[in-house]
């Protein structure tokens, strides 16, 4: 990938922090840490790896995205609006009554959100499905989806990790994004789900373990699971929670809550002298 | 009268013959194709059939996720594992998404037998119901639940099934059935009472009729096969008539169709209600004619409850 790229993505995952941060602070609720965390692999997804086409949301050969850690949502709204689905003044609708962009994602309400999710653990094996159906009608799309550490403590996840194995799904990429934090706290402490990579690869996957913030990894990891063949692959991205906003980083407290506006001004001025700073 | 047959032993058969017809079915299991009959679609179309082992809250979503990419998935597993066991997938992935899933439930309620309590699910039309926009349909013997299937492969949105292990009489087999969801089946007329009946009860309700005109009592009986949405329309009308209802269903009293039709009639028709079913106490381990015995899930229980109904007419 060249070097244009690469800081076109930096400053678009710079806009897709801002925005996530702006929705949440207009909903006077929601997650930021994850959606923090998780920013620079979804910019990644909505402007190099997705083939997809926002005028054009239902194409049956589209790739499909699955949020399955859905209250990650404000990142995945946002990184829609830049990439055209719907108008970025929305974001300051979230989690409002009559709303497009509800508390987590809403499939009916918004074209180009492949699945509703919001349960834990629910959204990766409807994305075992979309890359079943893709094998059954020998299509070419390929299927993403994105669970989060915590959510890996759901037995589901493990039921669907085998599935994926079972049915050789390499149309199916699978991306943790492992910020090793939950509410209750570090991951490790609350419930260790990991090592990952060793139970993955026990499953019979395809381990990627990759830096979450750096878009050259994550689009060099996407290559290779693309070029995978027989097995499902899974890109471990290690994140920090709350990435880009001093004040988040690393606090499992800003899982779930809204900054105040003396916040969201510092929240503000460190992401976007952040985005000043890529030139 | 036909031989005796399973509910989901026509479930297995129609899904065999259908998936001719229709290239988009396919049909998840989860290790259970030999008993609820989704073997016999296996054996036809191996290359459509996904076993997904015991993992049924993995099966659900794959479905959701087969649905949402065009196909038309039947998820089959025991009562209890998908509707109990389940709820959460079935709510969150199929029903709020209204993805075009078909749940196929078999060995529903106590007439499972020797299994016992665990096996025994009296809990699964409430549970289903409660979920916005979700169809709940409960047949009531082998034709019906053919056409229930095709109705459901036709319509477009999450559909419940719930079949039975239990092989039954066949009460359907007449040139002027006709099969449509939300459509209560009046089967008999009567002035008296109304006898709501859904799947294996309708042949009891039946029954009790012939015992209640021996009696002098003249009984109707409605056949609700689709439990959601209700024929409000027909048991009102017939309400209207009768002044009084007893519903029989092999479930728990609580939130099936007694409490639907109760539901519907408060509003508009207040009569009294009598609720014939399982009495909110878990099965036990029996052979299922006994356990029918046991909870008085027959004629004769249905008779006791209509004299109760009749005591109660203003």
């Amino acid at each position: 990938m060249n070097s244009e790229k690469l800081s076109e993505l930096k400053k678009l995952a710079a806009e897709v922090r801002l925005g996530a941060v702006e929705a949440v602070y207009n909903g006077k609720s929601g997650h930021p840490g994850g959606a923090l965390s998780a920013a620079d692999v979804i910019t990644c997804l909505y402007f190099s790896e997705l083939n997809i086409n926002p005028d054009d949301p239902k194409n049956p050969d589209r790739d499909r995205f699955v949020l399955s850690k859905g209250h990650s949502c404000p990142a995945l709204y946002a990184a829609m609006a830049l990439r055209g689905y719907f108008d970025i003044s929305g974001l300051k609708s979230f989690r409002h009554l009559g709303a497009l962009m509800q508390g987590h994602p809403d499939m009916k309400t918004i074209p180009g959100i492949d699945m509703s999710a919001g349960s834990l653990g629910q959204g990766f094996s409807c994305a075992c499905g979309m890359a079943l159906a893709g094998k059954i009608n020998n299509k070419d799309y390929r299927t993403y989806v994105m669970i989060g550490d915590g959510e890996s403590q759901e037995g589901q996840i493990w039921e669907a990790t085998m599935f994926a194995s079972h049915y050789k799904l390499d149309n199916l990429c699978l991306i943790i994004d492992n910020n090793g934090l939950q509410i209750d706290g570090r991951v490790e402490d609350v419930m260790n789900p990991m090592p990952y990579e060793s139970k993955f690869e026990a499953f019979g996957w395809n381990v990627i373990t990759i830096d979450g913030h750096d878009v050259e990894q994550i689009c060099d990891a996407f290559e290779k699971a693309r070029s995978v063949k027989g097995k499902p692959s899974v890109i471990i991205a290690k994140t920090v929670k709350g990435k880009g906003v001093s004040f988040m980083e690393n606090e499992a407290g800003w899982h779930g809550k809204a900054p105040n506006d003396a916040e969201y001004a510092q929240a503000v001025k460190e992401l976007t002298e952040y985005e000043n700073s890529l030139n | 009268m036909a031989d005796k047959i399973a509910t989901r032993e026509a479930y297995g058969n129609a899904l065999a013959d259908l998936g001719s017809i229709y290239n988009d079915v396919v049909v998840l299991d989860a290790d259970l194709a030999a008993a609820t009959k989704t073997g016999i679609f296996k054996k036809k179309f191996p290359e459509r059939f996904f076993d997904c082992g015991i993992a049924e809250n993995n099966m659900f979503g794959v479905a959701a996720g087969l649905a949402a990419s065009g196909k038309i998935p039947f998820a089959s597993t025991f009562a209890m594992f998908a509707a109990g066991r389940s709820f959460d997938q079935v709510r969150n992935s199929i029903g709020y998404p209204h993805l075009n899933v078909k749940i196929a439930a078999t060995h529903a309620g106590i007439s499972v037998g020797e299994d016992g309590a665990t096996h025994q699910c009296n809990e699964d039309l409430a549970l289903m119901r409660t979920i916005p926009g979700m169809v709940v349909i409960n047949p009531s013997d082998a034709i019906e639940a053919r056409c229930a299937v095709e109705a459901a492969i036709k319509y477009v949105g999450p559909v419940y099934m719930r079949f039975g292990r239990l092989a039954v009489s066949v009460i359907n087999d007449n040139p002027e059935y006709k099969f449509e969801i939300g459509k209560g089946i009046t089967l008999a007329k009567g002035t008296d009472v109304t006898i709501v009946a859904t799947g294996i009860m309708v042949e009891q309700a039946l029954i009790a009729r012939e015992m209640l005109a021996s009696e002098g009592i003249s009984a109707e009986v409605i056949n609700i096969h689709t439990i959601k949405p209700l024929d409000t329309e027909l048991i009102v009308a017939s309400a209207q008539q009768t002044g009084a209802i007893v519903t029989t269903e092999e479930h728990n009293i609580i939130g099936g169709l007694g409490g639907a039709v109760c539901e519907a009639v408060s509003g508009i028709c207040p009569v009294p209600v009598v609720r014939h079913g399982v009495e909110d106490v878990f099965g036990k381990s029996a052979p299922a004619k006994d356990l029918i015995e046991h909870f008085s899930l027959n004629a004769k229980g249905i008779v006791e409850k209509v004299k109760l109904a009749l005591t109660m007419k203003i």
